[in-house]
C-alpha cells in the first residue's frame, strides 16, 4: 500500500469571515465569534465536533489590535474544549498554523481543526495613529529587530519593503505603470466581493495621481487595517467526505525563512526568501506552475507580488512586472487570475487569512460575479518575513 | 492657531551587552562591524557564533566607513507630528565584503540619491547613541 504524503490526511471543510470594518462596532472577541461559527456551520459540523483550535500569531495586547484573540478565550466563548492548540508566533506565516494543524490530524491528536485570525487594526488606530507604527507605544527605546531600522525614521514596514521595490525597478526597469496593475486589478476584483472594505473605482491614473509614502511606494500600494476575523476548517480527510462541502485537497505545502525576519539582510533587495518555499511546494506535488487556476498572494505591500510570483515560479526572476503590463494576464479571465477578491489592498488586511478564504470561495464555486470560471487549483502565497505557501485542489 | 510641533525625536535603540560596540562605535569618528578572528568573515546585526564558519570568535572590528547604495527610499510620510519630510532612508553595503548591509539615512538631497552611488560613514549622537549615517562620497567613483 502506498504511503500516503502528510497532505492527503487533512482537506479543508469550511471558511467563512466576519464583516468587515474600519471599525466594526463588534468588538474582536465577537467578530471571531461570528467568523469561527460561520465557518464551522460551514463545514456542516457542530461546535462539538472541532477538537483543535490554531491560530497566528497568538494573542498580543502590542502591535495595535494586530492579533486582540488568543486560542483560550476564543475555545471559551465558541465553547470548544479542544485536545490540540497551537499559537504560533513564529514561522510560515498565517500558514503555520494550518500546517501545524495537518500534522495533528495526521497524528491522530485532532480531527476537526479550526484555524482563526482576528484582527482590531482599525479601531485601534482610530485611538492612536502610533500603535501601528513598528516603534509602537512602548518606551522610548526599541529593541529587537526593529533596532536596526526604526531608529533611521523606518517607522512601517512600507520603509524596508521601498528599498525592495526600488532595487527591483533599479535592476529590472520596471515601471510605476506595472507596480500599480496590481493595486488596480485588486480593486477591480473587490468592487465584486461585497465584504471588502474598498469598492469604489480605482483607475491606473488614479493609481499614479496617489500620493508617495515611500518611493517608489504609493498609497495604493500599501494595504489598510481593519477590524475583522477569517476561520478556516480542517478536517481529517476520511471525515470529511459526508460534509457539507466538497472537500478541498490540501495539495502540497511550503514553507522557508529568512531575510528581515531573522536580522540577516542578504542578497540586493530584489527578492524575498521564500524560493526555498516554492521549492517544497512544487516538490511534494506532480501540477506544476502551469496548472494553477488563480493565485492568491500575499499583498501587504504591492511588490510582495512581484517578489512571490518569482518565488514560486509563476514567472521567471525579473518577468514579475512585464506579466503584469496592462493587467490582462493577472485579470480574472487571464492565464493568472490574481487575488480575486481585492487582496488585502483593497478588501483589507486580515492579515492573510483573507487569501485563503479567497482561495476557498473560488473552488467552492462561491464567488458571484469574481468567479473564475472553472477554478479548480488555487495557490496561496503569505508572508513578507516568514514564508509559506499552499496548493490547494478541488478533489 | 497652534504652534508648528517640535521636531520628532529619533526613536533610539535599546542597547545591550551585544550592540552596544555598533551603536556607540562612533564615539571616536569610527564605524565597527563584528568579524570573525578565525574565517574573516564579517557580519551584521551581531550574532554570538559567525554565520560562516560558526566560531564563537567574533569581536568588532573597525571598518573603513566606505561603501554603495543598495537601494533607497524617499520617504515622503511624516509618521510622527514633527518628523521632517521628505527624507531618504536607505541601506548602504560597506566595502568590506559583498552583501554586509546596514540600513541608515542619506544626508544628501533626495534627488541624488542613486542606487550604486558610493558613501561614507557620518555620525549623529543622540544621548548615548552615535547613528551611522551616510553621506556621498566625493573621493570615490560610483558602481
Amino acid at each position: 500500500m502506498p504511503s500516503r504524503k502528510l497532505e492527503d490526511h487533512a482537506c479543508i471543510t469550511g471558511a467563512a469571515q466576519s464583516e468587515v470594518g474600519r471599525p466594526s462596532t463588534r468588538g474582536a472577541l465577537q467578530l471571531t465569534a461570528d467568523a469561527c461559527l460561520a465557518a464551522i456551520a460551514d463545514a456542516g459540523l457542530a461546535v462539538s465536533d472541532i477538537d483543535g483550535i490554531a491560530t497566528y500569531p497568538g494573542k498580543s495586547s502590542e502591535g495595535g489590535g494586530i492579533a486582540p484573540v488568543g486560542t483560550a478565550e476564543a475555545a471559551a466563548v465558541l465553547g470548544i474544549q479542544p485536545g490540540w492548540v497551537l499559537s504560533s508566533g513564529e514561522g510560515f506565516s498565517h500558514l503555520s498554523p494550518l500546517f501545524h494543524g495537518i500534522m495533528a490530524i495526521a497524528s491522530g491528536l485532532a480531527r476537526h481543526v479550526l484555524v482563526f485570525r482576528t484582527v482590531a487594526q482599525a479601531t485601534a488606530r482610530l485611538a492612536s495613529r502610533q500603535s501601528t507604527l513598528l516603534s509602537g507605544m512602548k518606551g522610548s527605546r526599541v529593541d529587537g529587530n526593529n533596532a536596526w531600522t526604526v531608529p533611521f525614521h523606518a517607522h512601517s514596514p512600507v520603509n524596508t519593503f521601498a528599498l525592495y521595490a526600488q532595487a527591483y525597478f533599479d535592476k529590472y526597469g520596471a515601471t510605476e505603470e506595472q507596480l500599480g496593475q496590481i493595486a488596480v486589478n485588486g480593486r477591480r476584483n473587490a468592487m465584486l466581493n461585497p465584504n471588502a472594505i474598498y469598492r469604489k473605482p480605482l483607475s491606473l491614473e488614479d493609481y499614479l495621481a496617489s500620493r508617495v509614502i515611500s518611493s517608489p511606494l504609493r498609497l495604493y500600494d500599501c494595504d489598510s487595517h481593519i477590524d475583522g476575523s477569517t476561520a478556516i476548517v480542517i478536517s481529517a480527510s476520511d471525515a470529511a467526505r459526508d460534509l457539507r462541502n466538497p472537500p478541498l485537497a490540501i495539495e502540497a505545502i511550503g514553507m522557508s525563512l529568512g531575510g528581515l525576519w531573522t536580522g540577516q539582510f542578504r542578497g540586493d533587495f530584489t527578492s524575498i526568501e521564500a524560493d526555498r518555499a516554492g521549492e517544497q511546494l512544487w516538490n511534494r506535488t506532480d501540477l506544476t506552475p502551469a496548472d494553477v487556476d488563480c493565485a492568491q498572494i500575499y499583498d501587504g505591500f504591492s511588490i510582495h507580488v512581484w517578489l512571490w510570483m518569482e518565488a514560486l515560479r509563476l514567472v521567471g526572476r525579473g518577468e514579475a512586472a512585464a506579466f503584469c503590463e496592462g493587467g490582462q494576464r493577472i485579470a480574472r479571465d487571464g492565464e493568472l487570475p490574481l487575488n480575486t477578491g481585492g487582496g488585502q489592498l483593497s478588501a483589507g488586511r486580515f492579515l492573510r487569512y483573507g487569501h485563503t478564504h479567497e482561495a476557498c470561495v473560488q473552488l467552492w464555486g462561491r464567488g458571484g460575479e469574481r468567479q473564475v470560471v472553472g477554478a479548480r487549483t488555487a495557490l496561496v502565497a503569505n508572508g513578507g518575513y516568514g514564508f509559506g505557501a499552499m496548493l490547494l485542489r478541488r478533489a | 492657531m497652534s504652534a508648528a510641533p517640535a521636531p520628532a525625536a529619533r526613536k533610539l535603540p535599546l542597547i545591550d551587552a551585544d550592540t552596544a560596540f555598533f551603536w556607540q562605535s562612533g564615539a571616536d569618528g569610527v564605524l565597527r562591524i563584528q568579524r570573525c578572528g578565525d574565517c574573516g568573515h564579517w557580519q551584521h546585526p551581531p550574532f554570538p557564533r559567525c554565520t560562516a564558519c560558526h566560531g564563537e570568535n567574533v569581536a568588532p572590528q573597525p571598518v573603513s566607513g566606505r561603501g554603495r547604495v543598495v537601494s533607497y527610499t524617499v520617504n515622503h510620510e511624516a509618521w510622527l507630528p514633527g518628523l521632517a519630510v521628505p527624507f531618504l532612508f536607505a541601506a548602504v553595503a560597506l566595502e568590506e565584503q559583498a552583501e554586509l548591509h546596514v540600513f541608515t539615512n542619506l544626508l544628501m538631497p533626495v534627488e541624488a540619491a542613486r542606487i550604486g552611488m558610493a558613501v561614507r560613514v557620518t555620525f549623529e549622537r543622540h544621548e548615548d547613541v552615535w547613528l551611522p549615517l551616510f553621506v556621498a562620497d566625493e573621493d570615490a567613483r560610483d558602481a
